[in-house]
């Protein structure tokens, strides 16, 4: 029974926020909305926080910021231009796409197109040899060579056929 | 066709390696975070003074149209590193004949102005920035940073973290001597 409860308890926690309970809104799809922003904005000091989790007082300053933005009747938008204008698109995890961050969103596609490309040549080059069959020449050499093969096999045979009794066969 | 085609492997290694070069290049410092300000006007904020102390408050005014470049420091009476910074400051600002702005970020002004009774006051305006609003208009990342702006109130230079090395104090001198329009070294 203990043991239950404190699975329970592991399964429904929820994780622990930054957010403190004098920064909440009281309206929840407002609230809501400031939590989405905060998410994608990065702490200042800790850098690979997001403000949404992190305990530092720049990120609660942020946050009460994002909250005072929303209240003022700022889109989701006009909030991150806002803290963009300050920090810069270093503040945001999800840069925006524009000329300077062409490399970053498409360079990863691009090498990926770049190596299918190539393995797809390189494949179908190999697949397509073996088609193309013998030449007449070589063909007549390789018949040659097999005549050659099988008279020899046959002399082989018969000597051995005359101090081996078994079948030659097996 | 073919015969470019057989260099392309190379062209990619070469780019890859060079990005890769970069990014062990030792004297990069990866959290250095680039500042939106830079080659801007100030932003807009008008900061009373600490009470306390004599020293008039700060605003964008004060920092545009000027006759001279001026020197804009943010620091706290909480701060080490600040404490660090405040002699090489002081003397900096001494040498360079530079007018000395203080933003003092979210400090109380009792601490604040103690921090000055004890250290010695080198700044010709303090702008109390208490709740900390005028340090995220200016992207301040910590304490203390400093700016450079120019005499028409562009921010010419940022540099995150205490001037305790000669190679920042260099190159606050640098960002000083470009911002008044003459070029370094002559």
């Amino acid at each position: 029974m203990k043991y239950l409860a404190l699975v329970l308890i592991l399964i429904f926690s929820v994780p622990l926020w930054a957010v403190e309970p004098d920064e909440v809104l009281d309206d929840p799809v407002l609230e809501e909305r400031a939590r989405e922003i905060s998410k994608n904005v990065r702490c200042v000091v800790c850098q690979n926080e997001p403000i949404d989790s992190s305990n530092a007082g720049v990120a609660r300053d942020l946050r009460i910021l994002i909250r005072e933005r929303i209240m003022a009747g700022d889109t989701n938008a006009e909030v991150e231009a806002f803290l963009v204008a300050r920090y810069g698109d270093y503040v945001l995890f999800k840069p925006p796409f524009k000329p300077s961050t062409y490399a970053l969103w498409i360079g990863p596609l691009a090498l990926m197109l770049l190596g299918l490309g190539v393995a797809g040549l390189a494949l179908r080059r190999q697949s397509g040899r073996p088609s193309e069959g013998l030449s007449a020449d070589d063909l007549a050499e390789a018949n040659a060579l097999l005549a050659q093969l099988t008279s020899k096999d046959d002399d082989a045979h018969n000597s051995e056929q005359a101090s081996d009794p078994r079948d030659p066969d097996i | 066709m073919r015969r470019v085609l057989v260099f392309l492997p190379l062209l990619i290694v070469a780019v890859l390696g060079g990005f890769f070069v970069w990014g062990l290049n030792g004297d990069r410092d990866p959290n250095a975070i680039p500042s939106a300000l830079v080659s801007r006007l100030a932003p807009a904020f008008d900061l009373a003074p600490i009470d306390g102390i004599d020293t008039p408050g700060l605003s964008q005014a004060d920092l545009i149209g000027q006759s001279d470049a001026s020197v804009v420091n943010v620091f706290a009476s909480w701060c080490v590193p600040c404490r660090a910074e405040h002699p090489v400051l002081t003397r900096f600002a001494r040498e360079e004949g530079v007018a000395l702005m203080g933003i003092n970020y979210k400090d109380r002004a009792e601490d604040a102005a103690g921090w000055l009774r004890e250290l010695g006051n080198p700044y010709d305006r303090i702008g109390h920035d208490f709740t900390g609003r005028t340090g995220i208009d200016w992207g301040v990342t910590g304490v203390p940073e400093t700016f450079v702006i120019d005499a028409q109130g562009r921010i010419t230079f940022r540099f995150a973290g205490p001037l305790v090395t000669e190679q920042a104090v260099g190159n606050l001198r640098d960002a000083l001597i470009t911002a008044r329009g003459v070029e370094p070294g002559s």
